[in-house]
């Protein structure tokens, strides 16, 4: 599924609008019924830097950074909710027909005796997802410097996840998502560059 | 040549209990030496952007494991 942001409007309110397309922003293919996979990859959906933290994160600082870096923080924590949902899809993928026995050989018998087959927000430990891993200080810099810190967690997990993984299929994915996390730090380093520059300064390229 | 990758050689003990590894790699992004990105930069063909996950060759730094390298004889 995809979602679009509609990022260029300043937020006021009843100008918070979202487009659903039923269709992933990139196709998640999966080579082989392998859960422990799946356990993995939750850490990218109710980990400290997963997809989960990244949307939240930054569609809840919107509201108090200066307006021209606001749209940048909508269309990426948009962004973050079609990756959530291609991770989702992957995990959802690895498990659905794997047998308690399989689970259980997973490592993921706790999980099967909470939640069945269903997903959850929790980590590659099976802690559960908590604000506390996200912060809103208000502080333009100090977030956009956390924002730019999570991208590059985010990727580093990634690398971590493919150094696990023997599924072609799905290691295509998972770098692509990865390439994402270099874009989103590279604009969020840009957003830094816009709010640090002086006024009535020409700007040198 | 620039590469995205550094290189380190941590201390290796004579007790040291595993195998060491003599040579430690990690990823430095293209992001970190670009700061604006500067306008009329190379793209990539609309449709393979869309596979590859960004527009500008610049970005573009994919990530491998060493199981993948073997096989496909890929360096990182």
């Amino acid at each position: 599924m995809t979602l679009h942001g509609l990022g260029k409007y300043k937020i006021e309110g009843e100008m918070n609008m979202w487009i659903y397309e039923k269709k992933l922003q990139y196709p998640v293919r999966v080579s082989t019924c392998n859960p422990k996979l799946a356990k993995y990859l939750i850490e990218q959906y109710g980990g400290a830097d997963g997809e989960l933290a990244a949307a939240l994160r930054y569609l809840n600082q919107r509201y108090s950074i200066p307006d021209k870096v606001i749209g940048l923080l909508t269309d990426i924590g948009t962004e973050e909710f079609a990756h959530l949902e291609m991770i989702a899809t992957m995990v959802y993928k690895l498990t659905k027909d794997a047998t308690p026995e399989q689970l259980k050989e997973a490592g993921l018998d706790a999980h099967y005796v909470n939640h069945d087959h269903a997903l959850f927000y929790h980590n590659a430990g099976g802690v559960p997802w908590t604000a506390a891993y996200i912060q809103a200080k208000g502080d333009p810099i100090a977030d956009l410097y956390e924002d730019i810190a999570a991208e590059e967690k985010a990727r580093a997990t990634y690398q971590w996840i493919i150094n696990m993984s023997d599924d072609p299929d799905l290691n295509d994915g998972l770098r692509f998502l990865r390439e994402r996390e270099i874009i989103h730090a590279q604009r969020f380093r840009e957003a830094v560059e816009i709010l640090k520059e002086e006024r009535d300064r020409k700007k040198i390229f | 040549m620039f590469t995205t990758r550094k290189q380190y050689e941590p201390y290796a003990s004579p007790f040291d209990p595993c195998m060491p590894i003599r040579v430690k790699t990690y990823v430095t992004p293209p992001n970190l030496y670009v700061g604006f990105q500067p306008p009329n930069l190379p793209q990539f063909p609309l449709h393979e952007a869309l596979k590859k996950g960004t527009l500008w060759k610049m970005f573009y730094d994919p990530y491998y494991s060493p199981y993948e390298m073997n096989i496909k004889g890929d360096h990182q």
